[in-house]
């Protein structure tokens, strides 16, 4: 009977640690605690060009990230993206004029979108769609106009 | 042939009546041999592991200066492949060529026609705990080598190599998600559980009765469940894991 006392003793805590474990595992190492506490409310985009935005990439005002994107499609009318964000509702405040942008972690990091607050009196909700947006920077656009005008620059000269 | 008759095998193991009162203390005993003894390979293995993946993958980044990311390599890598799959292979040679050798042992010397004999099922009364003792066990242990790797790449990363604390820890949470990355990982390891248990209690209760043939039923557990391991791997990361 001692003996099995200790051995059920054993498992307990075997059973106790891998329990922590995926604690440890789910609020120091992984984006459980961000992703499903505090709700949220969702607001759409059209960009012409979305660039390498992913699901889930950050939404930033001020470069905190206040959201995240939680879906990605294609207008089929308009040939634009529809981008949806998922915003927290403790950020509830943000005019309605606010412009997006998608930009890049550093020179080779991965998309975000950007917002920068305008100045109206309402704001977002639920469902309202951010009007002014712009592109993502297409870096091999940008090589491509600079080598372009260098080259019609040189022949003027 | 094999697969049909272990398949049947399998139905009647998991739906083998058992009373509970009597079940639970076995399968806490199986408990403890299959899960508390493997996990100081567990362990052991899993901070090894993690660093010297840590190790490998500081030289390989910092070719593009990009140490910041180590924290996002080990976490991401440990999780969704090495931390299933590993710690998957060592329970098998830990614990599952074990239960077949004494399943084996018992069939062989009659143990199991003795229990028959006094209306005993050896279904319920021996490979049913078993099986279910290794299917909770390996899920539980995989989630301690992932933590204790993670814990091992950051030693060797943060405090040796001197990557950015907070660049290695906020980076591992920005990319690592629960919902896909670490449940998807324990799904894996839930499925290669059934896998390696599957294969060892078949073996051991089929095996043929003599020592040669106990030999042969060791070898092919472990090298059965080694290779549907890393078969299935691959299909499961192929089907439920979408991109990084």
């Amino acid at each position: 009977m001692r003996q099995s006392k200790s051995l059920y003793m054993a498992v307990g805590l075997f059973v106790i640690a891998a329990f922590c474990a995926l604690v440890i595992l789910a609020f120091h190492m992984s984006d459980f605690s961000g992703s499903r506490t505090g709700s949220a409310y969702k607001v759409e985009a059209m960009f012409d060009n979305i660039g390498g935005l992913k699901l889930r990439a950050p939404v930033r005002i001020a470069g905190v990230t206040i959201g995240r994107v939680s879906d990605i499609e294609l207008d089929a009318d308009t040939f634009q993206a529809k981008v949806s964000l998922r915003l927290s509702s403790e950020v509830n405040h943000i005019p309605i004029d606010t412009s997006a942008s998608i930009l890049t972690e550093g020179l080779l990091g991965a998309n975000y979108i950007s917002l920068t607050p305008g100045f109206d009196k309402t704001n977002l909700a639920e469902g309202s769609v951010i009007q002014t947006t712009h592109s993502a920077m297409i870096l091999e656009k940008l090589i491509g106009k600079f080598i372009y005008s260098k080259a019609s620059g040189d022949k003027k000269n | 042939m094999r697969v049909g008759h272990a398949s049947l095998f399998l139905w009647s193991v998991i739906t083998s009546r058992m009373p509970i009162r009597r079940f639970f203390p076995l399968l806490a005993e199986q408990l403890y041999r299959t899960g508390v003894l493997s996990l100081l390979i567990t362990v052991l293995s899993g901070f090894f592991i993690g660093m010297v993946v840590s190790l490998q993958g500081f030289h390989t980044l910092q070719k593009f200066s990009a140490e910041q990311a180590l924290g996002k390599l080990l976490a991401l890598s440990v999780v969704r492949e090495l931390g299933p799959v590993i710690t998957a292979l060592l329970f098998s040679g830990r614990a599952g060529s074990a239960l077949t050798a004494e399943i084996g042992l018992m069939s062989t010397t009659d143990q199991l026609s003795a229990m028959r004999m006094l209306g005993v099922h050896p279904l319920w009364r021996v490979v049913a705990p078993r099986f279910w003792a290794g299917v909770i066990a390996l899920p539980l242990l995989t989630i301690i080598f992932d933590v204790v790797a993670i814990y091992g790449g950051s030693l060797v990363g943060v405090d040796w190599l001197g990557v950015d604390t907070g660049a290695f820890w906020s980076g591992m949470k920005s990319v690592v998600h629960f919902g896909d990355d670490v449940v998807n990982g324990i799904i894996k390891s839930l499925v290669f559980a059934f896998l390696t248990l599957w294969i060892a209690v078949y073996q051991g209760y089929f095996c043929e009765p003599n020592a040669k043939g106990m030999s042969i039923a060791t070898t092919k557990t472990v090298v059965y469940s080694a290779l549907a391991i890393l078969c299935f791997d691959f299909i499961l990361t192929a089907l439920i894991m979408g991109g990084w």
